[in-house]
């Protein structure tokens, strides 16, 4: 899925407008593509959606009647034409299933996989940057080993078995937070829906026992993606930190003097900030595809469960909505650290 | 796809031991809180649900013109209708409803609803549809057919006369739900029979109103303040959608749910001992079978198909690997049925099995293929059943799939042999023999494609049989017509029946009430108590 688009860099000849127009080409090929691709993909999965819509007891009638409504009859690339005509005026189609219009369905499971992967991954930044750079100034040494443990852990462990032993540890048995779902349901009413990221809901509108609760539930599954996502951060942190401090603009500092603690934090970090901002953009990018295995441990009504069950029934709008979805998420995700390649990267900054 | 392994359901266990319950929360005492996998859940229309979750929800929302006992099916009573009167020619039913009864809406019920629900199911034509209009109607002729004649009486013409068990247990089916014409009607958009509005709306009578539905979220009811029977005692019940048992597990043992409803072999062991936990069983009518396609050259053989009845260690399987979740069973018509046949002549006999392979002239064996749905279940199910017919000679090579792809292909006929399920769709024996004991057309475009159809089991004679059956007016001798079926069926079919189905599920010691009945519309949480 990592169709990402590198712009900037080192077109430095061409005016900002063929720049822009480059770049909009380039993100509307790549969502044709992905689209195709999907929509085939989708075709040539041996599931009859027709089955998924009617059931296995529906009368060869009702059968024919819903295999012509979906449009199934008509040719595939014709099938894929009239999606792209409705998608273009913005109609992404209901979904097969649900019969509700795909993007009330994404709109209504994206904020609750965003707000857990955002929390995520700002968990996984808070630690993995620091512990990647411990690990780079203790190379070999004691700390080293033991993040690299650490991460090595979060590498191979199943999220699903940590995800329950979470579960039973610090719900069960410590009681310290609260179980699967997003939210008590005696609280369930008393926060009105707005942006339907739960804790920036409720914070708004001041109901800070509400607030209390639904931070008790996404504390563990948030810091479950946290700990993945800072295993890949600490461990890409270390080698970028490592790479760096062997650099001779360090020896020159050492050599002039300058402390250690700058050297590290200051000079070395800031370089190796910017390969580390398009690991955490594609680190978020992941969990933001939502974590199917997480997602079904923890009842979290999010993305990955939406998109999993619609492909298991062939529901091809649903999928094809979800797709584009994680599609922008992507672009985005990429157009944002090339954006911050540039406030980082004084050399991206100068030719702009 | 990420089902647990052994070693993870050791190491759950072992940690709860550890976990022993501290302060549990406990959920408010007049709401009732259910775990379930509800992704099922695609409409709550009568008209169009199906589902065995749906269908739950509706038979606790909904109330139909006629309901039976859930702990004895033959004792019919009407619920919306007060009686009913068979004319001379057996082909028109007369209905009487129930006076001074209202929706939850506060509009009254009357016969108008009764009509409209009927034929608006008959004339929308969804999934469910045939189960009205298999006696003769169509969106042309509905309207002739099932007419008011007075404000609480009703006519139900039938193009034959069906025998009357037969159409009266179709009107305890979901679809024959009475729904609330005005409040539907205000609700119409395009002629579209309020259909948009009520597939996630509610317009019933039943004990409990359907306040919201988020897909694969929860579900939440609400005790109805109109209803004219006893009030239950729960004003709230809420399903919450959790997936995996082992979540199911650990919310009930915490006390945050009053009930987990899809609980494994392993769950339901750790919480027999319990003993804040109870853990309920009843029996569904949901069966167990392999389908062998006549279509290959082995399986077409009858002392092959005996044969495959021989190779299956039943017991066994329903000791251990299936413990709680299954009895064996071997006859098309599940119990709890008019007319069931309840012998089980079979067991695992290898020896049999090879004299029977002896005279097909296969003393070797051979190699089929079996179309395996990838749920924990029948996995395990399919591998016994495989470890047994290699003991004879024949090498089952086992197709993983999820339920569409197998289900596709097994309704294309390009199996050998399919494992799976078959759940009857309302109460009477018509609806298992319409499906494992009649093929009207055997051809690939055939009209009807009913499991025989799926096997290419021709058989013009069975069908005919079967046919007779339900025009039987005696409902004595209609059960001795179903009894002979089955045990023809069970001798000579393609059909391997092996068991029926259990439903399990445990809940808080505190929680009493709750009603299994044989299908899951029958299941019941009106007289649900907490204390």
């Amino acid at each position: 899925m990592a169709t990402a688009i590198k712009t900037g860099g080192r077109s430095r000849a061409l005016p900002f407008a063929w720049k822009a127009a480059k770049l909009l080409a380039s993100v509307a090929l790549t969502f044709l593509g992905l689209l195709f691709v999907t929509f085939l993909i989708g075709r040539v999965v041996p599931v009859d959606p027709v089955l998924s819509v009617v059931g296995d007891r529906a009368s060869q009638s009702v059968y024919d009647r819903v295999y012509i409504e979906l449009g199934l009859d008509k040719p595939l690339i014709q099938q894929f034409w009239i999606y792209l005509q409705k998608v273009f005026t913005g109609d992404f189609g209901d979904s097969f299933l649900t019969k509700r219009p795909i993007m009330d369905d994404i709109l209504r499971v994206f904020p609750a996989t965003l707000e857990l992967a955002t929390f995520g991954v700002i968990l996984g930044t808070i630690l993995g940057v620091p512990l990647g750079v411990l690990a780079a100034v203790k190379q070999g040494r004691l700390a080293d080993q033991v993040v690299r443990v650490v991460g090595l852990i979060g590498y191979s462990a199943p999220i699903f078995w940590l995800g329950l032993l979470g579960l039973l540890i610090f719900y069960a048995k410590l009681g310290w937070v609260a179980g699967p779902g997003r939210i008590d349901i005696s609280f369930e009413y008393d926060i009105t829906p707005a942006t339907g990221l739960l804790l920036l809901d409720s914070a708004m509108q001041g109901k800070w026992a509400a607030f209390r609760n639904i931070f008790s539930h996404i504390i563990l599954p948030a810091s479950l993606l946290g700990y993945f996502s800072m295993a890949y951060i600490s461990r890409m942190t270390r080698s970028f930190m490592l790479n760096e401090l062997a650099q001779e603009y360090v020896i020159a500092a050492r050599v002039k003097g300058v402390p250690e603690w700058r050297i590290i934090w200051v000079h070395a970090l800031r370089n190796a900030a910017v390969p580390l901002v398009t690991v955490i953009a594609l680190s978020y990018a992941g969990l933001l595809e939502g974590s199917v295995l997480t997602e079904t441990v923890f009842a979290w009504p999010g993305l990955g469960q939406y998109l999993t069950n619609s492909l298991q029934n062939a529901d091809m709008n649903a999928v094809l909505g979800g797709t584009l979805v994680i599609g922008v998420v992507f672009v985005g995700l990429n157009l944002l650290s090339d954006l911050l390649y540039t406030l980082l990267d004084p050399r991206v900054r100068r030719r702009g | 796809m990420f089902h647990k392994t052994k070693w993870l359901a050791a190491t759950v266990a072992s940690f709860t031991a550890v976990a022993a319950p501290t302060a549990w929360a406990e959920t408010p005492a007049d709401t009732l809180i259910m775990a379930w996998s509800i992704d099922d859940v695609i409409s709550l229309d009568p008209a169009e649900l199906f589902e065995f979750t749906a269908g739950e929800i509706a038979g606790n929302s909904y109330e139909t013109l006629i309901g039976y006992d859930p702990m004895n099916v033959s004792d019919i009573s009407g619920k919306i209708a007060e009686s009913w009167e068979v004319s001379e020619d057996g082909k028109t039913l007369t209905f009487k409803i129930k006076e001074g009864r209202s929706f939850a809406s506060g509009n009254p019920i009357t016969a108008a609803d009764a009509v409209y629900s009927l034929t608006r199911a008959v004339k929308m034509d969804m999934s469910p549809a045939f189960i009205l209009t298999q006696f003769g109607f169509t969106a042309d002729n509905v309207d002739q057919m099932i007419r008011q004649t007075g404000d609480y009486t009703f006519e139900f013409e039938m193009d034959q006369a069906y025998a009357p068990t037969l159409v009266l247990y179709c009107l305890t089916a979901n679809v024959a739900s009475v729904v609330d014409m005005k409040l539907v009607q205000e609700n119409e958009v395009d002629g579209d029979f309020g259909y948009n509005w009520l597939k996630t709306g509610y317009a019933g009578s039943g004990p409990f109103s359907i306040r919201e539905w988020r897909a694969n979220e929860v579900v939440v009811m609400e005790r109805n303040a109109n209803y004219s029977g006893d009030a239950p005692a729960m004003a709230r019940v809420i399903y919450r959608h959790i997936p995996e048992p082992a979540t199911q597990r650990i919310l009930l043992e915490q006390g945050d749910i009053d009930i987990a409803r899809d609980l494994g072999p392993d769950e339901i062991t750790a919480m027999s001992s319990n003993p804040d936990l109870v853990v309920e069983d009843g029996v569904k009518g949901s069966i167990y079978y392999m389908g062998l396609n006549q279509k290959n050259e082995f399986l077409s053989k009858p002392e092959v198909a005996e044969a495959m009845k021989w190779l299956v260690d039943y017991e066994t399987i329903a000791d251990t690997l299936m413990k709680g979740r299954v009895t064996v069973h071997q006859a098309f018509l599940p119990k709890g049925f008019l007319g069931v046949l309840e012998d089980n002549p079979y067991s695992l006999n290898v020896e049999k099995a090879k004299e029977l392979l002896a005279e097909a002239g296969l003393p070797d064996g051979f190699t089929v293929t079996m179309d395996t749905r990838n749920t924990p279940e029948v996995t395990s199910l399919a591998e016994a059943i495989q470890g047994t017919m290699a003991q004879a000679g024949i090498t089952l090579e086992l197709i993983p799939g999820d339920g569409g792809q197998t289900l596709t292909k097994y309704r294309a006929r390009s199996h050998d042999i399919y494992i799976g399920q078959w759940g009857p769709d309302y109460q009477d024996p018509h609806t298992n023999a319409d499906t494992f004991a009649r093929n009207p057309d055997n051809s690939d475009d055939a009209a009807s494609k009913p499991l025989a159809w799926r096997n290419s089991w021709d058989i013009p004679e069975m069908t005919a049989k079967a046919d007779a059956a339900v025009l039987e007016a005696d409902a004595d001798k209609r059960a001795e017509m179903y009894i002979e079926l089955q045990k023809e069926h069970q001798a000579t079919s393609p059909f391997v029946i092996m068991f029926q189905e259990i439903e399990v599920m445990a809940h808080r010691n505190n929680v009493s009430g709750f009603v299994i009945g044989p299908s899951f519309s029958d299941n019941s949480y009106a007289m649900v108590t907490k204390d």
